[in-house]
């Protein structure tokens, strides 16, 4: 009898799978943002060295401004099609990006940046990805909207989408930037 | 009107495929003759069908007929001709079209190839084919139709992706598709001998040749697209470890799997449930795979347009196809009685090790495409584990796999003598460690994984040449002793050496790839930039114009010591239709290195951006896929799959079985 159940481990584990697929497909999920425990609450500190050289990028030094802290990779093949948006960002609304290189070799982002464009005002090095672990992050690309007084408002997980940056993060940077 | 013959023969085959997935099954539960031709004249009929809908697509692409929406959405009539004709699967609907073509040539082959298989079973192989044809037809025909006609045709279309702009659009797609889809005849092979009870030698004779054959079309397709990879994407890469490579990849794993342990029922009547669950889930996870690139829940350079009816139709699909017959299997394989025992040291303990870490290596894979997934559902989106998570997870597998494939060839059937295997071996032990320590000295690094991984290629390579000069008694019998012997041995015997050689050659080309020189700097015409003892001079760059890109062609020449060694030409391309820039790469290729180099964004000063590449053996990855390839054509040629042997291993097989009872 147990050696029938054996025989029943594959097509149970694919119901298993087959239930996530469909609940992945359901389309009222919100698939851009995920609370975090930390929203409103200070941001993690850190104090991460430079990519492109020159004092440590701290988390104090980034208070006093909203900023929008983004953890990339080069290995991220989401991060690339995100990449023209964070240029946008940059470029067309001015918005202050901080990017933090998410486990992964200085060489390899420093090299991804200068073949698409450096839309970051800074850049850390997260080698390890302590900080990563720190902000809660899963995977990258993760965009966080810290306020001036270094606590984080928004996470958004996976790349910015158009109309997640029109209706949520430019509005939200508008009323932060107002207080 | 030819789109609408198209069209037509499309729902044809559809109605057919109906007819071909229920008449012969019932036939072969009735034991009703006629009932159970109409499988062969069904898949004969499909064939020529769906040949008609791909080539009336064809047609409407090559004579740029806008009036189709499909060809509007993704073709333009500067493109070049075999871009239009290329075109037609660098999209959903269309590359939906290829699979089921492909699946009906696949069935169409079953059909021609079969007259040595008993009646019941080919009628019951060739009804799950025809379901496997059912769901893609509708699928294709409810949601993904690429022969919808638009009533205003404009007067051009939007045009092709320019990365899909490249010959390896014309290989790499037919090959990876008949592979997945090839893999559906093991399926349908598996399910058919479930619903009949019995798994036998001869099953295992007959299912290998076509999983064989699938393997070696996947294999090319595989090498193919990441050799695509890495001269078109610009930034030296070869493997991203992104959705839809692993989504062709796990079916590779678990298919290498399969086509070892079917040796294992074939010789020794042993392992039979889990062979064929092999069978199943080699064939699910390429279903598997199609739904994650089409129903748009992962994310991937690959993606399709995504559009919701179409992932929970292909769900459904994964359901009733995977649902069904893992069902089919709780039930019926706890009666597949194993034959054969054996010891843990034989060469049925090496190839379940293989099939082991295989089958751990995929399910590595699955996690860490799926991870994101997972975390999707708890409301997240998008995210990639990344090479990080694949290089500690699944290149450790690989070292034992490494390890034991010098050793099992050598292990007898039954019970095996490691100790002796190991003496035997000790010509592959000494080369291992020779180059490893040159490719300590040669590169003056102290890296651990690029010098075991060459040393464990050697390793590899010579133990598959040991176990054929074994074979053959090289240098221990007369050369004309050796020679016949080597003229007499089966061409299966040398299918797996080649195999295994090629398998060695793509590891010692990844290895050597951490070895790999990289360059970048802004550089203006006439300026140099040092790479691996090399001095890359841009001599310089001029305008040209493609049939639909504006180009800016750079000449780079590479001197060494002040001789010229090659001047290389990268492009970066301009395509004003989809404002889009693509890197036209420019390599010389050779067995010792390649010379890569583009082309990258000019600057105000009149410099320009050079990327270059010294990559050691990187060609050897891509190479070693096809040498495997080419092992398993030549094992496919092996006389013993030929007309009539298999119905005599069956009839011997069952006599031995009545006697034994």
């Amino acid at each position: 009898m147990l050696r029938k159940l054996f025989y029943l481990v594959p097509v149970v584990a694919f119901c298993a799978l087959a239930g996530y697929f469909a609940l992945a497909l359901r389309p009222d999920r919100d698939p851009h943002e995920l609370p975090s425990v930390l929203i409103d609450k200070p941001g993690p500190e850190f104090a991460l060295p430079s990519l492109n050289g020159g004092d440590r990028v701290t988390s104090d030094g980034l208070k006093g401004h909203v900023v929008v802290v983004n953890f990339f990779a080069s290995w991220c093949v989401p991060c690339r099609e995100e990449h023209p948006m964070l240029m946008r960002l940059a470029e067309k609304e001015h918005v202050p990006l901080y990017g933090i290189s998410y486990k992964d070799n200085a060489e390899d982002s420093r090299r991804v940046l200068q073949l698409l464009g450096d839309p970051y005002r800074r850049i850390a090095l997260d080698r390890d990805g302590r900080t990563g672990f720190d902000y809660g992050v899963y995977g990258v690309p993760e965009t966080f909207v810290l306020d001036k007084n270094g606590r984080i408002r928004k996470r958004f997980v996976g790349p910015l989408a158009a109309d997640t940056v029109q209706n949520e993060l430019l509005p939200l940077l508008q009323e932060l930037n107002k207080s | 009107m030819i789109i609408e013959i198209g069209h037509f023969a499309l729902i044809l085959a559809f109605c057919i495929a109906v007819c071909q997935a229920t008449v012969p099954l019932v036939g072969a539960a009735r034991r009703n003759a006629g009932w159970m031709a109409v499988g062969r004249s069904a898949a004969l009929a499909q064939f020529p069908l769906v040949a008609i809908a791909m080539a009336a697509l064809i047609h409407a692409y090559v004579t740029s007929d806008f009036s189709v929406l499909n060809v509007v959405q993704n073709s333009h009539t500067d493109k070049p001709l075999l871009y239009k004709i290329t075109g037609v699967w660098g999209n959903h609907e269309g590359s939906m079209l290829l699979w089921v073509f492909m699946l009906a040539l696949c069935g169409a082959a079953v059909a021609l190839f079969s007259d040595n298989l008993p009646p019941a079973l080919r009628a019951r192989v060739l009804a799950v084919q025809g379901m496997i044809g059912v769901g893609f037809l509708a699928f294709i025909l409810l949601t993904s139709n690429p022969f919808l006609r638009i009533a205003d045709p404009p007067d051009n279309g939007n045009g092709l992706n320019p990365i899909l702009q490249d010959p390896g659009l014309a290989f790499h797609p037919p090959f990876l598709y008949l592979g997945y889809v090839g893999f559906s005849v093991s399926f349908a092979f598996a399910v058919a001998a479930l619903i009949e009870g019995r798994v036998d030698a001869a099953w295992a004779r007959w299912v290998r040749p076509w999983a064989l054959a699938s393997w070696c079309a996947l294999t090319v397709g595989i090498a193919l697209g990441s050799w695509w990879a890495y001269y078109t994407l610009g930034w030296g890469g070869w493997w991203f470890w992104d959705p839809v490579e692993n989504a062709s990849f796990m079916p590779w794993l678990v298919g290498t799997a399969l086509i070892h342990s079917a040796i294992v029922v074939e010789k020794r009547d042993a392992l039979k449930s889990w062979t064929v669950l092999l069978a199943i889930i080699t064939f699910s996870l390429s279903l598997v795979g199609t739904f994650l690139v089409r129903s748009g829940v992962l994310t991937s350079v690959h993606a399709f347009a995504v559009d919701p009816a179409r992932g929970m139709f292909i769900l459904l699909l994964l359901v009733v196809a995977i649902g069904g017959s893992l069902t089919l299997y709780a039930v019926r394989a706890p009666a597949l009685q194993g034959g054969g025992l054996f010891a843990p040291i034989s060469r049925e303990g090496a190839l379940v090790l293989n099939n082991v870490l295989l089958a751990t290596g995929a399910a590595t894979v699955l996690l860490g495409t799926l991870y994101p997934l997972f975390l999707d559902v708890v409301g997240g989106d998008k995210l990639t584990v990344g090479p990080p998570y694949f290089n500690k997870t699944f290149v450790p597998l690989m070292v034992p796999v490494l390890l034991a494939l010098a050793v099992g060839p050598l292990l007898a059937w039954k019970r095996g003598d490691l100790l002796g295997a190991l003496q035997r071996l000790w010509v592959a032990f000494a080369a291992a460690i020779l180059v490893a320590l040159l490719a300590l000295y040669l590169s003056g690094e102290t890296r651990v994984l690029p010098v075991l991984g060459l040393g464990l290629a050697t390793w590899t390579a010579t133990g598959a040449l040991v176990e054929w000069a074994d074979r053959i008694k090289l240098f221990r019998l007369g050369a004309s002793e050796t020679w016949r012997r080597a003229r007499n041995l089966p061409r299966a015997a040398y299918g797996m050496t080649i195999a295994h050689l090629g398998f060695a050659i793509s590891v010692a080309g990844i290895a050597a790839s951490a070895y790999a020189v990289e360059a970048l700097g802004v550089v203006p015409v006439g300026g140099s930039l040092p790479l691996a003892g090399y001095t890359l001079t841009l001599e310089k760059t001029e305008r040209l114009n493609g049939p639909n890109y504006l180009a800016d062609e750079g000449t780079v020449v590479f001197r060494r010591d002040g001789a010229v060694v090659t001047t290389l030409h990268p492009q970066r391309r301009f395509f004003p239709l989809q404002q889009q820039t693509t890197s036209q790469t420019s390599i010389r290729s050779s067995l010792i290195a390649d010379l890569y180099v583009t082309l990258g964004d000019p600057d105000e000063q009149g410099g320009w951006t050079v990327r270059a590449y010294y990559k050691p053996m990187v060609s050897w990855i891509w190479l070693g896929g096809l040498v495997m390839a080419f092992g398993g054509v030549v094992s496919l040629s092996d006389r013993r799959w030929r007309v009539g042997v298999a119905s005599r291993a069956r009839f011997a097989a069952r006599a031995q079985t009545a006697a034994g009872d």
